[in-house]
């Protein structure tokens, strides 16, 4: 049997590493990749708890994340799309316009 | 035994995640992720739930992963992201965040008191469960999901046409 704090302890290299993706890149389909790194990391997370725990309510919770993900994807790429349109070219360095 | 297979699932699975970050062209971000999610999914498997492992492949894997593959091509960013960095000094602050998040993460892991683990065996992951669950405990969240992939629809289809 292997520990459930080996699987938290990948979750969190997994996590930290979308985050890196997500500062250092300029793609932002690379940045939304980054971003479905990150929710597959707490997705193990809650399996590797409701393992621990012996009750199958982690395991819905990660079914409703990737319900979730998936609607965030399609809304994301759209979005992506429009601006790909309006401006054509794909730097997030240039969406600049809501910015404080 | 199963820990030889978690030791190299693992790896896997972060090899894949620094290829996503590492690699300039998105198509090869693209099939480094999916290589994640499906190591991710043998994950899955080896904690019990099986239902997820399948779901993982199936909408992750699959379905989102197409929709990727299709945006990458379609938009063509291939020559991206190879001219001077703009913003090089404030990117190099990436790697310093990424760090000190992990050790954050790792130390609240080690240091939490963590309950002992019941006495009772761990349930079975497989759709009887899950569903018994999602149609008695979580029938209000399950139906609110229907009605956010609906928006999510419509909102796509009104950002995606064409103006005229």
């Amino acid at each position: 049997m292997v520990p459930e704090s080996y699987y938290l302890a990948l979750s969190a290299a997994l996590f930290a590493i979308g985050v890196v993706g997500v500062i250092i890149r300029r793609n932002p389909l690379v940045i939304f990749m980054s971003i479905e790194l990150m929710l597959n990391a707490g997705n193990l997370a809650f399996v590797a708890f409701g393992h621990r725990l012996g009750s199958p309510d982690g395991q819905a919770l990660v079914f409703f994340v990737m319900a979730v993900a998936a609607a965030e994807v399609a809304v994301g790429l759209a979005i992506i799309v429009a601006i790909f349109r309006l401006r054509r070219r794909l730097s997030i360095d240039d969406l600049s316009l809501m910015r404080w | 035994m199963s820990l030889a297979a978690f030791v190299i699932i693992a790896l896997i699975a972060v090899g894949s995640a620094l290829g996503l970050v590492v690699k300039k062209n998105p198509i090869h971000g693209a099939l480094f992720l999916v290589v994640n999610l499906g190591s991710i999914a043998a994950l899955y498997l080896m904690l019990g739930a099986e239902f997820l492992a399948a779901a993982q492949v199936i909408v992750y894997a699959g379905a989102i992963m197409v929709l990727f593959v299709f945006a990458i091509m379609v938009l063509i960013p291939g020559k991206e992201e190879t001219g001077p960095d703009p913003r090089r000094t404030l990117r190099l602050w990436a790697l310093p965040v990424g760090g000190i998040l992990f050790v954050q993460v790792v130390a609240l892991l080690l240091l939490s008191r963590v309950a002992p683990a019941p006495a009772k065996p761990p349930v079975a992951g497989g759709v009887e469960s899950i569903g018994r669950l999602l149609f008695t405990d979580y029938l209000f969240p399950f139906e609110l999901t229907s009605v956010l992939l609906l928006a999510a629809m419509v909102g796509v289809l009104l950002l995606a046409r064409r103006r005229a």
